[in-house]
């Protein structure tokens, strides 16, 4: 299974928010077009690593990393590497849907938009190809310029996926995606996901240790800051080396 | 010798209820007794001909034209600089020592009573840069008058914005910039629209920082630079003077409705923005 | 704005930011240079405290005006706040939701009211009033407070409202549940809770009255003399300066910057008081 090469390697990862250190020097080679599930109880560091990735850490104060993230070899904390283009190759899927106050057309082409894409013909294909990957086109293609904010939880999520999706992304993140979501809608997700996996390199973050064993190809356990371990995702659920990942997986604690 | 409780809330509610039916008695019979008696000069004619001996008869037309490019200059200058910083304070800048001095100063200056302003724009405007009393020092001394107002309503309603909108806008790879064009502003409009509402209404009732930058003509302007009469001096002139209390009223009613419509789709505009944000 | 690029943009609004912040310290700076300097030749003492203003004589002493703008001021509050206060207390508290929907943006457009308006009620209807009933010229001490007192009424209910509305609900509950009534609810949880808010209300109506100047100007009658009894006519700071100011040149000129300075630090103790207030009900959340 890790015959894939490496998409994305983190070494010697710290994180810090002010005193507070968040992340205790992790190091993680990320296989490209596989599914790698993160899980670990709150506060063990999987989001601050997975923002860590598109640099969206970089929005709060006195946030502040050390070590590396490559992506494709290139240092992306490097100051010459470009934020804005880093975050394009990059999506992110957030633990609430977030549409836009636009309508579900204005939302999916507002990152084409900022390419650059003004063909209109090109961004309606666009539309449609990623609406019909998130699995959602056949229940908004009629509205397609109603406001977003009107959809249901799960379809606003799945529409957010189809945004990321029109940016045309190598990587997709995403933070508990289904957290907010009912069985079906989670359902949908995991299915996208599943397909998505052949052209996207896809990392999870979920407090659903069932959906990781369910979706992912290899599997992350984070606790208080460290990656304590790190495999295929069925020898992590079933022969854990770690206790500690036997505790988390089994519901003794988190 | 104390009341029973029940009856002290009786007491209590009776009281309180008389002076909420006399503020609002007091405050409505104004507006009524300005419009009962002005309504009946005002009219088309009133409003598009010309005065005649200082006011006494004629319209107002040329005091129209004043008062709107009076509000005109102050809104154009005041808009963009008051709308300008709020977005640099809130979303290019840290909460920090500074921006909490720079929010202090702008409180301040909102309670500066408008008659400094009216002698600060007098004797800088007017005077010391030569503008003479004109539309140009009127518009100055009105855009400095409401621009805290502006920074301060335009500051709430940019961060009435969720976070979420412009993590999202980030993650899908706008600059900065464009998240506030494309996302930020957009949400914030009505609010920031509200503020300016507010401005061109205070631009619109005041008298004490106009007249003494304005000057008080009744010609027609034709220029920036030519002196004007705003409705407000205007109605101030022919009251105070004792001109025409006929006109006066005239005068007063149209100001009246005037401000009560900006602060009617002011207020309407508020109200959406706050249904839509929760 | 493309062409600029990011670091163009984020110039280009700290020089609006700097601009439009340095013009708002322009004006202060400028009305504290042309006043300062006369108070301290003049002599502080003597300027402020002196009943003797003859510009043509070179005498220029405020005190007149400074304990007329304080009278009509504490007799604006004493009319305004209690009025004020009441209204906002038994909008909130004693009346249904509904109809609180539809008073108090009434109240808030009112506010909008221009102050001349306010003057020339107070000339009309008051004054006249004033001298038939009670005697003495009408335009006077007592003619300002009303008016000035009606005037701030919507700043003093529309921010107290907000206060007293932003006590939880919680706080009135818990009262209720110990056997209190609505009105003992009321006056010993909710208003001492919204105190802050209320108190901040007033002082800012109380900046709004100091302040005015046409309304002043039509209905104290101006008279430059220490009053003796409320149907005195007097004349305030504000309208010191708005009266001279047309003709006023040399030391005259400076005297009546001067007369700003004065109003301009009155002001700033009001705001940071009413902003300490607002600040320790922050706090205290």
């Amino acid at each position: 299974m890790m015959s894939n090469p490496i998409k994305i390697s983190a070494k010697d990862l710290k994180a810090f928010y002010g005193p507070e250190q968040l992340l205790m020097s992790l190091n993680i080679d990320i296989p490209d077009r596989q599914i790698l599930g993160i899980i670990g109880p709150a506060g063990s560091g999987k989001t601050t690593f997975l923002r860590s990735l598109n640099r969206l850490n970089d929005l709060i104060p006195d946030f502040r990393i050390e070590g590396s993230i490559t992506l494709d070899g290139q240092d992306i904390y490097h100051p010459k590497f470009d934020v804005v283009a880093l975050r394009k190759r990059v999506g992110m899927l957030f633990a609430l849907p977030v549409p836009l106050p636009k309508s579900i057309y204005e939302n999916i082409i507002y990152g084409p938009r900022l390419s650059g894409v003004g063909d209109r013909k090109k961004l309606d294909q666009l539309v449609e190809s990623s609406l019909r990957s998130a699995f959602i086109w056949d229940e908004v293609k009629n509205r397609l310029n109603s406001p977003a904010m009107r959809l249901s939880g799960g379809q606003q999520q799945r529409l957010c996926l189809a945004r990321i999706l029109a940016l045309e992304p190598e990587v997709i993140l995403l933070d508990e995606p289904c957290s907010g979501l009912d069985p079906i809608s989670t359902a949908k997700i995991e299915e996208a996901l599943t397909i998505l996996k052949e052209k996207y390199t896809i990392i999870l973050v979920t407090n659903n240790t069932k959906q990781a064993a369910r979706v992912a190809d290899r599997t992350a356990f984070f606790l208080m800051g460290s990656l304590v371990e790190y495999g295929p995702t069925g020898e992590l659920f079933t022969v854990p080396q770690d206790k500690r990942t036997s505790d988390y997986i089994t519901g003794r604690f988190g | 010798m104390r009341m029973p409780p029940k009856y002290t809330q009786l007491a209590a509610q009776l009281v309180m209820g008389l002076a909420t039916l006399a503020t609002l008695a007091i405050l409505v019979f104004i507006i009524l007794f300005v419009l009962e008696k002005g309504l009946p000069v005002v009219g088309l004619k009133f409003l598009l001909s010309n005065p005649q001996d200082m006011g006494k008869a004629g319209g107002i037309f040329p005091v129209v034209v004043g008062t709107i490019l009076l509000t005109l200059v102050a809104i154009a200058i005041a808009t963009p600089l008051g709308v300008g910083t709020a977005i640099y304070l809130t979303e290019y800048t840290r909460e920090s020592r500074i921006t909490r001095v720079i929010r202090f100063g702008a409180d301040c200056l909102a309670g500066i009573p408008s008659i400094i302003f009216g002698l600060f724009g007098f004797i800088f405007f007017v005077t010391i840069l030569q503008m003479g009393w004109s539309i140009l020092s009127g518009g100055l001394t009105l855009a400095f008058m409401i621009l805290p107002t502006i920074i301060r309503t335009s500051e709430e309603a940019i961060k009435s914005v969720p976070d979420s909108f412009r993590e999202v806008s980030f993650s899908l790879g706008a600059t900065r910039w464009e998240t506030v064009q494309k996302v930020v502003l957009p949400s914030a409009l009505p609010g920031i629209v509200t503020g300016v509402m507010l401005g061109v209404g205070r631009s619109i009732g005041e008298t004490a920082a106009v007249i003494f930058t304005a000057g008080s003509s009744l010609r027609m302007p034709t220029s920036l630079m030519d002196s004007a009469r705003t409705m407000s001096v205007h109605f101030y002139i022919l009251a105070r003077e004792g001109i025409s209390t006929e006109n006066a009223y005239g005068t007063a009613a149209i100001l009246v409705i005037t401000i009560l419509l900006i602060n009617l789709t002011a207020y309407g505009l508020m109200n959406r923005f706050v249904a839509k944000n929760n | 704005m493309k062409f600029l690029g990011e670091k163009g943009v984020r110039r280009v609004l700290a020089g609006i930011a700097f601009s439009a912040i340095s013009a708002l310290l322009l004006i202060a700076l400028f009305i504290i240079k042309e006043g300062l300097p006369f108070i301290i030749s003049y002599g502080p003492i003597k300027f402020l405290l002196s009943s003797d203003w003859q510009p043509q004589a070179g005498k220029f002493g405020i005190w007149p005006m400074i304990v007329a703008s304080v009278w009509v001021t504490l007799g604006a509050m004493l009319v305004g706040a209690p009025l004020g206060v009441a209204c906002a207390v038994f909008l909130t508290e004693f009346v249904p939701r509904r109809v609180m929907g539809v008073i108090k943006p009434t109240i808030e457009l009112l506010a909008g009211i221009p102050s001349v308006v306010y003057g020339f009620m107070g000339v009309m209807v008051l004054a006249p009033l004033i001298r038939s009933q009670l005697g003495g010229p009408g335009l006077s001490v007592l003619a300002g407070a009303v008016i000035l007192g009606v005037m701030i009424l919507p700043t003093i209910i529309s921010i107290s409202i907000d206060s007293i509305q932003s006590v939880p609900n919680s706080y009135r509950e818990g009262s209720l549940a110990l056997g209190a009534t609505h009105w003992q609810t009321t006056y010993m949880v909710t208003v001492p809770a919204a105190k802050s808010g209320i108190i901040a209300a007033i002082i800012l109506g109380m900046g709004r009255a100091i302040g005015e100047t046409m309304a002043v100007i039509m209905v104290a009658g101006n008279a430059v003399k220490i009053p003796i009894s409320a149907l005195d006519s007097v004349r305030t700071l504000t309208a010191n300066i708005a009266l001279e100011m047309g003709y006023a040149t040399g030391q005259h000129r400076q005297a009546l910057f001067a007369t700003g300075v004065v109003l301009l630090v009155i002001i700033m103790i009001l705001n940071s008081l009413a902003g300490m207030s607002i600040r320790k009900k922050a706090g205290k959340r």
